[in-house]
């Protein structure tokens, strides 16, 4: 396997919920000590429902959310411990899709001034930049044409390709695409997913992507991590997490996708009620309340990671 | 099914927008749909394409500037379009029920969970107070909330996603109605909730032998709940078919490329299929054949002249100019003004 790009240590990311006078202060524990290892040139995908912390994981990355604790090593640096402005160059080696291309750019603002930002930014000559700005542009499918125009100007995918043009400005190594998908229709989704994937061809660059669609993820991703209130619950190639799911929460997610063939009937794993508030998570295994194979060890002792057959899991059925 | 009585019936069904300087938009175009007793009809298609606004048109909830302009909605035998208001709203919530995609906005959040859900009894039926949240109570724990006693007192920002949309299942089944339209009601969803809410819907249906006309994008919801299926593109249905049918031999090549953009029929392979292009907005569709631009297999008939719905050998319809010779026994004549 080649060399790891970004080395994620016991991140924790708690918000401060409401701590009113006299009132002990209490968190929100969005990202609860997670770790990971991305390595050069694949896809990691971060996947999981609303609320359960992947979208806080993906910012607290970039630092665009400073993380409560933890390390991130990029390239042999804990981005944890720059500067602000030691961060700032270093951003042009990391980037950020955002889910949402309606809201991302800035409808006072041509697309040659979105596209400019990134560079001025970084100090990129001003004569280089529109150059990059045409040959990008054009990387991501849209023309020179385009660029005078504005954000309302153009549909929803196009709309995608430049917030992926604006991420790509730089030619970062690593790029946090979050939910690039999930605002797209169908046939929008699958030309923006093959957009990603050739331009990883081109450049070379490694993904983290997050999404809660795990149709998506299935095609995509080289390796899934499957989070949940916080934690990463299980992390294993993708075969293996859609073949053979090892924790209780992904057995039940993986069951859940509607299957688009009428007469292909599987077992279904239906969860009881709803994720709980990440303010005041269960204890012991955080779980416990919504699974099945419950035991009395998972409402009190917390399970630790485990490698089952080079899966990584975190569940008390898998300790030996 | 096919013996089965209509329910609904929806035939030209054509609704228009009036945008600025009394500009009018065609949304949808001559929408002919059927539902019958105890069937799920669903209703396919991207953001534009009209499905949203066909169920609108049905439910006479178009708001201020949209209006049915031509077209026929037999709902069990009473035409819908040509009620009074007054009448409408006794069909309205009571044997015509709708649930809507965002669970979030379509609740009151000043009213009690109890007195939203209430209010349909209260006006459909003539239970007296202590009946009516006796009856309440018995359809919040129906629709598998627990704790069914509190919920009842407590507003909608203190209940989950999931649980909301289950509030807003109760409300529409709180008269069992024999039709519920439900305009994508998962989508706001996640999937271990939607599978929550899909088996949901699918008891209700077998309780109560009600019909549902099922909004969605997804083709996944569809495989699992409905029994036939209405393809819709820029306003018009282009194709109609059983559920089964639809999914293994698509006819209409903007279906076949919907089946095959989905992530999970691309079986391992590196790329996904991509429909060229965007889907037209409403005021920009094209001549001729809408789906024409974005077609891989287009003639040149197909960019000047629209198609009708044809019927094929299978019983299913489509609307496209490559079955014209091989399969269509006969034009559907009369069901298609060009």
């Amino acid at each position: 396997m080649s060399k790891p790009i970004l080395e994620v240590k016991g991140l924790k990311k708690h918000f401060a919920a409401k701590s009113g006078w006299l009132q002990p202060a209490s968190f929100v524990q969005a990202v609860n000590g997670i770790n990971l290892t991305v390595y050069e040139g694949e896809t990691l995908s971060i996947v999981g429902e609303s609320g359960c912390g992947k979208s806080t994981t993906g910012r607290c990355l970039l630092r665009l959310l400073e993380p409560t604790a933890g390390e991130v090593w990029f390239r042999g640096q804990d981005l944890t411990k720059l500067t602000g402005k030691e961060m700032r160059k270093m951003r042009s080696q990391l980037q950020i899709v955002f889910q949402d291309p309606f809201a991302t750019l800035n409808p006072k603002r041509t697309i040659q001034s979105i596209l400019e930002e990134p560079l001025i930014a970084q100090q990129v000559e001003k004569a280089k930049r529109a150059e990059l700005i045409e040959e990008t542009i054009r990387v991501v499918g849209l023309n020179p044409s385009h660029l005078k125009r504005y954000p309302h100007q153009f549909s929803g995918g196009q709309r995608q390709r430049i917030g992926i043009a604006r991420a790509l400005m730089l030619r970062p190594q690593l790029i946090v695409a979050d939910e690039p998908v999930s605002a797209l229709d169908v046939s929008i989704q699958s030309q923006i997913l093959n957009l990603l994937q050739d331009l990883q061809e081109q450049f070379g660059m490694t993904y983290i992507f997050i999404s809660h669609d795990l149709g998506v993820v299935e095609h995509i991703s080289d390796r899934v991590a499957v989070m949940y209130l916080g934690e990463i619950v299980e992390l294993a190639p993708k075969e293996e997490i859609f073949r053979n799911p090892l924790h209780p929460y992904t057995k039940a997610l993986i069951s859940a996708i509607p299957i688009s063939d009428p007469d292909e009937k599987r077992e279904r794993i239906l969860l009881q009620g709803d994720l709980p508030s990440p303010a005041n998570p269960p204890k012991g295994c955080r779980f416990h309340p919504r699974c099945h194979a419950c035991m009395d060890k998972c409402r009190t002792e917390e399970p630790k990671e485990t490698i089952v057959n080079g899966q990584m899991v975190k569940c008390h059925l898998y300790h030996s | 099914m096919e013996g089965k009585p209509p329910v609904l019936s929806v035939k030209g069904l054509t609704t228009q927008f009036i945008g600025r300087k009394n500009t009018s938009v065609t949304v949808v175009d001559g929408v002919d749909l059927l539902v019958r007793k105890g069937e799920t009809l669903g209703i396919v298609g991207e953001s534009g394409c009209g499905k949203s606004v066909t169920s609108l048109s049905i439910m006479r909830l178009l708001g201020k500037n949209g209006r049915v302009v031509s077209g026929q909605v037999e709902f069990e035998g009473a035409d819908l379009l040509s009620l009074e208001e007054k009448e409408m709203r006794k069909i309205r919530g009571n044997q015509l029920a709708m649930i809507f995609q965002e669970p979030m906005t379509s609740l009151n959040p000043v009213l009690t969970i109890g007195r939203q859900i209430g209010e349909v009894l209260q006006l459909h039926t003539p239970l007296g107070w202590e009946e009516r949240k006796k009856r309440t109570i018995e359809l919040i724990a129906q629709v598998g909330i627990p704790r069914a006693q509190d919920i009842f007192g407590e507003y909608p920002h203190r209940l989950s996603g999931g649980m909301r949309q289950r509030v807003m299942i109760a409300m529409a089944m709180a008269c069992q109605p024999q039709l519920l339209i439900a305009d994508e009601p998962t989508t706001a969803l996640d999937v271990t909730i939607q599978a929550q809410m899909l088996t949901l819907i699918r008891d209700m249906r077998a309780k109560a032998g009600m019909s549902v006309m099922l909004i969605t994008h997804d083709l996944g919801v569809v495989a699992e709940m409905c029994d036939r299926v209405l393809v819709m593109y820029a306003g018009q249905v282009i194709e109609s078919a059983d559920v089964r049918t639809l999914l293994r031999h698509p006819k209409h090549p903007y279906t076949m490329g919907l089946i095959r953009a989905v992530p999970h029929n691309a079986r391992g392979k590196k790329r996904l299929y991509a429909i060229s292009g965007n889907v037209p907005s409403p005021g920009e569709w094209p001549q001729g054949c809408r789906f024409a631009p974005r077609c891989q297999e287009a003639k040149p008939i197909c960019l000047t002249q629209n198609p009708p719905l044809l019927k094929m050998k299978d019983g299913s319809e489509c609307r496209c100019w490559l079955h014209e010779t091989n399969e269509a026994a006969s034009a559907a004549e009369g069901r298609e003004a060009l």
